[in-house]
């Protein structure tokens, strides 16, 4: 309580403005991370009501409740929505909220522009959303928007579509930079970079990347809208270009992407770990170096989703040993993790359940990465549900499962107050069981050969799909008591203290719970 | 890392980025629906609404930029905050970059890959045989396998010129440079105005070329690969050298109103560096769209 007055006492020169247009206007990290981490969550529901619907038709077999055309429409935004409208927003929101905190510095490097890149995104989903009103329906190629599905055989939403990634991107790189600026120019004093946090250098190198590929996204989208409206033809054979081109171009952009979505994750449960472990990280510096270099190989495994396309061998034999060498940092890290929690001195709040989920199924998912990797595995792999396993396994039980940890971990800074530890125990296990009643199966119908992105599918998949749809409903239902938790921890609850965890380490912890409006006017003394 | 540390500003509420979010929602979806309203010939909202959206941005730049000119002219911007600028310019700078090698990519595959194996190059002998068997690889591509013919644009005459002139401008930007560094006014208003008017001049024998390719040359956008690469890469750079004489316009009223001092110049600073990038990427261009 005491520390609450303190706060009110620093900040009278500097009041937090009130009603809606502290939200337009706000110029604050933590106002701009609350309204991405909000925004986030609503898009993580809209795109999880899409996956209702896929899972509802796919329930049984035959043909149930909607269209092919609306089921592909319902594929391919619930990708966007999740990729684009959940997962990163989340983790930028994460970024905003932490990373100024955890260097010690007054607020984002520029924080107008740090405005301007949350504001951009309800209205590019909005336009999003709005296409699928349109006549003729939504996009409806799949989130990857292979050529000629989004040029030859696409609707008149396409344009739309086109334009709303544009200006997501723009928030994308706006972000990007911002974040990447924060952490050049406005550490502590003493806040070196051997120093800093692991969360704050997986977004520094997540950044990076952002800045790298976005644009690359922008550029095959323009080519996508004249190829389809101005009659050029960048991915028709008859004009002298290559279908097989987009693919080359989209995954240089999306397999950078993968790790947009992942290092962030891993940055969260290496901060986690170590608090409920009571011991610090293990090997600190490999995480670093493991963190770079899964960045640098990022940009030389892209057509490993594309070995079935067609390319030279030696082509193929290329991508698949880089592929297969990302293993290599990858377990590093995750012997870090194992070896961090050796011999601690374990307590498992939700946070920790959550991490401690991360790097099991996030482990399995990089497993199967590992079989899709191997060409002439692949071949057998390609477009079925066992790809569907695989990226849902580091995409929901890695990148969704490190955001909730992230979200228990720290909402008591955000809020001051305690969640509820009983009710988010139950969010726990049920999300847990309920997500692998949903994923894991699909790896076994896929190798059985039941083909992605269809509405219909052969007999003898039947009973699995059941099993699997009831999982998918049960984990949607099990997001409603996360929502619970949230409310209810936003409205009150047991007051948190500053460090808030026994192990807890690092500035975000030395601030008062909740963390006052503008911390770190001046640079804090770092030991 | 210097040792005294000032206050970071960090600025108060600011309408100007949710005006600018309005305004990309409205170019968006205005130019989503022009572009669907123009190819199929409707009539719509959608040209106006992409309009609406190009004044509401402009409107918020002007308004944006007057706050940031008055706070930094005002004396509140520390040199750690000049630096967060320059960075954050050259991190921009660097997605430029990304941006135009997604163009170039496609160009080095269209030449490199894919015209090797509509002619049965690797082991596309049946590709050859079966679609087109009478299509040539070339570069420039003037016939496709399709059958649509163009000419070429030539390297030398109008390019070789525009060349020279881009690169002179750079020059004489860095000549501005050191006159705003010296303090030498006189210098810097003119060598920048030179500056703008060559630009001026670039983007004006440039649009010739395009009638002249459009109409003499039969080169169009629709016009396969070749059309394709050429335009796009071309009229992106356009895109950007408009762009960058705009912020060096800017710049200029700025100069005649005696903003800037040899110490503290980081918009003349970024309009620079913007120009001298715009002239590398037409370097680039130059070689691998229209010499080799």
């Amino acid at each position: 309580m005491s520390a609450v007055v303190t706060d009110h006492e620093h900040e009278h020169h500097d009041h937090k403005p009130s009603g809606i247009k502290r939200w337009l206007y706000t110029t604050n990290h933590k106002d701009i991370g609350t309204m991405y981490l909000v925004f986030a969550l609503i898009m993580f529901f809209i795109g999880g009501a899409m996956a209702m619907v896929i899972r509802a038709e796919l329930f049984q077999p035959g043909m149930q409740f909607v269209e092919p055309n609306f089921f592909n429409q319902m594929t391919t935004v619930h990708g966007l929505i999740m990729v684009f409208g959940a997962v990163m927003p989340a983790f930028t929101g994460l970024a905003n909220w932490m990373i100024p905190m955890m260097i010690g510095a007054p607020d984002m490097a520029l924080p107008r522009m740090n405005n301007w890149s949350f504001w951009i995104l309800p209205f590019a989903f909005l336009i999003l959303l709005m296409s699928l009103f349109m006549p003729g329906g939504g996009p409806s190629f799949g989130w990857t928007f292979y050529a000629p599905l989004s040029t030859t055989y696409s609707g008149d939403s396409t344009a739309l579509f086109v334009f709303s990634v544009h200006i997501m991107g723009i928030s994308s790189i706006m972000g990007a930079i911002n974040v990447i600026v924060t952490i050049f120019n406005l550490r502590a004093p003493g806040m070196t970079w051997m120093k800093m946090p692991l969360f704050v250098w997986t977004w520094l190198i997540t950044a990076f990347l952002l800045i790298m590929v976005m644009p690359v996204l922008a550029g095959v989208v323009t080519m996508v809208l004249t190829d389809k409206y101005f009659g050029t033809s960048f991915f028709d054979a008859a004009g002298g270009g290559d279908p097989v081109l987009f693919q080359h171009i989209f995954w240089f952009f999306g397999h950078p992407e993968v790790y947009i979505m992942i290092l962030p994750a891993f940055g969260i449960v290496s901060s986690i770990v170590p608090t409920f472990a009571r011991k610090p990280l293990f090997g600190y510096a490999s995480m670093v170096y493991a963190t770079s270099s899964i960045a640098l190989l990022s940009f030389l495994v892209w057509a490993h989703h594309m070995f079935t396309t067609g390319m030279p061998v030696a082509g193929a034999l290329f991508f698949m040993y880089c592929t297969m060498l990302i293993a290599v940092p990858t377990g590093v890290k995750v012997f870090n993790w194992v070896a961090t929690m050796w011999r601690g001195a374990m307590t498992f709040e939700v946070p920790m359940m959550f991490a401690l989920a991360f790097i099991v199924l996030f482990t399995i998912g990089g497993f199967s990465g590992l079989m899709l990797a191997i060409t002439p595995a692949d071949f057998q792999y390609h477009d079925t549900y066992f790809v569907v396993a695989h990226f849902h396994y580091v995409l929901v039980t890695g990148a969704v499962f490190s955001i909730i940890a992230a979200a228990y971990y720290w909402l008591p800074k955000w809020t001051g107050h305690m969640y509820d530890e009983k009710l988010g125990q139950w969010h726990f296990w049920c999300s847990l069981i309920s997500v692998n009643m949903l994923f894991f199966p699909m790896h076994f119908v896929g190798l059985a050969g039941m083909p992605r992105r269809i509405p219909d599918y052969a007999l003898q998949f039947a009973d699995f799909n059941a099993f699997i749809s009831i999982g998918g409903f049960l984990f949607g239902a099990s997001q409603l008591i996360f929502v619970a938790v949230l409310v209810k921890c936003a409205r009150g609850g047991e007051k948190a203290t500053a460090q808030v965890w026994e192990g807890a380490e690092g500035l975000e912890w030395e601030v008062p719970s909740p963390a006052p409006y503008h911390t770190f006017e001046t640079p804090p003394v770092i030991k | 890392m210097s040792k005294t540390y000032e206050k970071y500003y960090v600025p108060a509420q600011s309408p100007w980025p949710i005006v600018g979010a309005v305004a990309l929602f409205l170019i968006a979806l205005g130019a989503g629906n022009y572009v669907n309203e123009v190819t199929r010939q409707q009539p719509g909202f959608g040209g106006y609404m992409l309009a609406a959206g190009f004044v509401v941005l402009i409107f918020m730049l002007f308004g944006w930029f007057k706050n940031v000119i008055d706070e930094s002219m005002s004396g509140l911007y520390s040199a750690q905050m000049d630096r967060s600028f320059r960075q954050g310019m050259s991190w921009f700078i660097v997605s430029e970059v990304m941006f135009f090698m997604a163009f170039f990519g496609a160009l080095f595959y269209g030449r490199v890959i894919a015209l090797d194996w509509l002619s049965g190059g690797s082991n596309n002998a049946m590709t050859f045989e079966v679609l087109w068997p009478s299509f040539e690889a070339m570069w420039p591509l003037v016939k496709t396998p399709g059958g649509i013919e163009t000419q070429a644009m030539p390297a030398t005459g109008l390019p070789l010129i525009n060349t020279a002139i881009l690169v002179i401008s750079s020059v004489t930007l860095h000549f501005a440079h050191t006159g705003l560094e010296q303090n030498k006014r006189g210098q810097l208003k003119i060598m920048l105005l030179v500056t703008l008017l060559l630009g001026a001049t670039f983007l004006g024998l440039q649009v010739y070329e395009y009638i002249h390719a459009y109409r003499d040359l039969g080169l169009t956008l629709a016009s396969g690969f070749y059309g394709n690469t050429f335009f796009l890469l071309t009229g992106f750079h356009g895109m950007h050298v408009t762009l960058g004489a705009i912020i060096l316009l800017f710049v200029f009223f700025r100069v005649l109103k005696g903003h800037f001092t040899p110490e503290k110049h980081f918009a003349f600073q970024a309009a620079a560096w913007y120009w001298h990038f715009v002239d590398v990427v037409w370097l680039c261009l130059y070689v691998f769209v229209y010499v080799i």
